[in-house]
């Protein structure tokens, strides 16, 4: 199969203003304002990245760009879009994806992505993953979008899976296989929130594990781990928020270990965006990932050292 | 029926799923959609109120955002109360949530139960400004060495360019002084100020910085910012106060970095 080349190691202008940071293998965090003192005193600057939401830095200048700017200059970066609105009916708006293209030129990310969800209905943005009904109509809608965003940013963008609430009764296909079909319609690469396949799943009624193996895992450029709050639905039973305000749940671990069994290791993030902690504990979160991609890295050159 | 044809109109080409599902997001009067379930034939309720919450929640915390200190002055339930009636009338028209909340002051100025509090909306217009000075783009700011090499004689026709991030926020209330004791961390003292107050919101680096301006220097940077010459801008500044002092203004001009650069008459 050939391979996606999913991260940019230069824009597409070729000039390199940053370091080309790899990316490959590594664990990272969401990128926080507040930890940028205790992240560059800490000082360990041989491993991890960090993940950007990319609507943060479409100001004009001051504070967040100089922090972007820093961080980007030690660690690889990656470029993390929560409002393209690529699931909605509705033509994408130009001036936002001319921004997030913008973005891309001038901090030259290792990875780009963006949600399989809408949050713009006419001119009102709702500031939520919304979701959409899984159709041959929807799926054609939704590859002509991540088409014009690829053409926009001139390369792959991986596309992620929602946490979702409720099914669409006008649904006619799994999310999988609408998945599957946009990736074969548009090339693109995919971000595989396993929190959020647990998270829809336990809602959804079916199995994780499942949906992992229906899932094209061999496109995948980069894995969200994040943390969950438990709610019921109207018939008393577990309904799971996709809350990003602790740490990832044991069995969102368990799903991860399979899944980088299956991949190898795939850059993993920690996605903690509310009840944010110091610095050390969203740190020793991130090692805990990194600790099971470096397992299977070595047990990947074993694999191969063995068949050579 | 005229609601629910509101809440969920009729769609034919499989591509109406948004206006089936947005009116109940910010109308807790709308039903649930009947375009979503749950599965094996369970409700939807709870599942649909899972997304009437994050949307309210989160435009509320984002208001809250911007106005910490009109937040502070009110309390948190009764900030909270007040944003959700404004995010139910004005929701976001851009994903760009920095941007939101431009009309909030003025939501404040009309909303019934902050009616005993006349100063909270320009305080909220300092907050707001804050923030554009916070994103506005980056410029050098102009030092007084460029200034001191023209002569005094040429000084009156001077016309400036101002910074990209320069702002100013007049109050027929002391505004400012409540703002930089609500913004601050220590606890708020009494505050005896009565007079009116106009705030100078500048970022001549990368920390915002507010300052309380004397009197005619607002309307002194108002026309500099305008595009007036330096001797008309100070000539209005001490027709309309008689205590506006030139050369006091041009210090705190230079040192607010209120200014970027000299455009003309240099
Ligand atoms: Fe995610």
């Amino acid at each position: 199969m050939p391979k996606l080349a999913i991260h940019a190691d230069r824009s597409a202008s070729g000039t390199l203003r940053f370091p080309a940071h790899p990316i490959d293998g590594l664990a990272g965090t969401s990128f926080k304002h507040q930890h940028l003192p205790s992240i560059l005193a800490d000082g360990d600057r041989d491993d991890g990245f960090f993940e950007v939401h990319a609507e943060n830095y479409m100001g004009a200048g001051g504070p967040p760009h100089a922090a972007l700017a820093r961080i980007r200059e030690d660690y690889p970066v990656s470029l993390h879009g929560v409002c393209m609105s690529i699931g909605g009916p509705q033509p994408l708006d130009k001036a936002h994806l001319g921004r997030f293209a913008q973005l891309v030129e001038r901090y030259e990310p290792a990875l780009v992505s963006e949600h399989l969800a809408w949050s713009t209905h006419n001119t009102t943005y709702y500031n939520d993953l919304l979701p959409l009904p899984y159709t041959e109509t929807t799926l054609r809608r939704v590859a002509e979008h991540i088409n014009e965003v690829q053409v926009a940013i001139r390369r792959p963008l991986l596309l992620e899976n929602p946490s979702t609430y409720v099914r669409f009764k006008e649904s006619t296909m799994s999310e999988t296989a609408f998945i599957r079909e946009i990736v074969r319609r548009t090339g693109c690469g995919l971000l595989l929130d396993i929190n959020n396949v647990f998270v829809s799943a336990t809602n959804q009624d079916y199995s994780a594990l499942e949906y992992l193996s229906d899932y094209p895992l061999e496109h995948v450029g980069e894995i969200h781990l994040a943390g969950h709050a438990e709610q019921e639905d109207d018939e008393g039973d577990r309904l799971l928020i996709d809350s990003h305000d602790g740490p990832v749940a044991d069995d969102v671990w368990r799903l991860f270990d399979i899944v980088v069994d299956r991949c190898g290791p795939i850059p993993t993030l920690i996605e903690w965006d509310s009840a944010i902690p110091e610095w050390p504990v969203l740190k020793a979160e991130a090692k805990a990932a990194q600790a099971i991609l470096d397992r299977y890295a070595a047990l990947q050159r074993e694999r191969k050292h063995a068949n050579a | 029926m005229q609601t629910l044809r509101k809440c969920h109109p009729e769609t034919l080409d499989g591509l109406g799923y948004p206006a089936g599902f947005v009116h109940g997001l910010l109308d807790p009067d709308c039903p649930t959609p009947a375009l979503v379930a749950g599965p094996n034939g369970k409700a939807a309720d709870k599942r649909f109120n899972v997304y009437r919450n994050n949307v309210t929640v989160s435009l509320i915390d984002a208001l809250a955002a911007v106005f910490p200190a009109t937040m502070r002055i009110t309390g948190e339930a009764f900030f909270r109360a007040m944003a959700r009636f404004h995010i139910r009338k004005a929701p976001p028209t851009s994903p760009l949530l920095f941007e939101y909340g431009r009309d909030f002051p003025d939501f404040i100025e009309h909303y019934e139960y902050a009616q005993s509090m006349p100063w909270l909306a320009d305080v909220a217009r300092i907050e707001r400004a804050w923030l554009d000075a916070y994103h506005a783009a980056d410029a050098a700011v102009l030092e007084a060495g460029p200034l001191a090499l023209i002569p005094p004689e040429r000084l009156s026709d001077l016309v400036f360019v101002a910074h990209p991030a320069t702002r100013i926020v007049r109050s027929a209330y002391p505004a400012v002084t409540i703002f930089s004791a609500n913004r601050a961390s220590d606890p708020v003292g009494r505050i005896d100020a009565t007079a009116p107050e106009s705030a100078l919101v500048t970022r001549p680096a990368l920390e915002v910085e507010v300052r309380l301006l004397p009197p005619g220097v607002d309307t002194f940077l108002d026309g500099l910012i305008a595009g007036e010459p330096l001797g008309n801008a100070a000539a209005t500044a001490s027709t309309c106060c008689l205590e506006f002092d030139l050369s006091a203004a041009i210090r705190m001009m230079l040192e607010a970095g209120a200014v970027a650069a000299i455009q003309q008459g240099g």
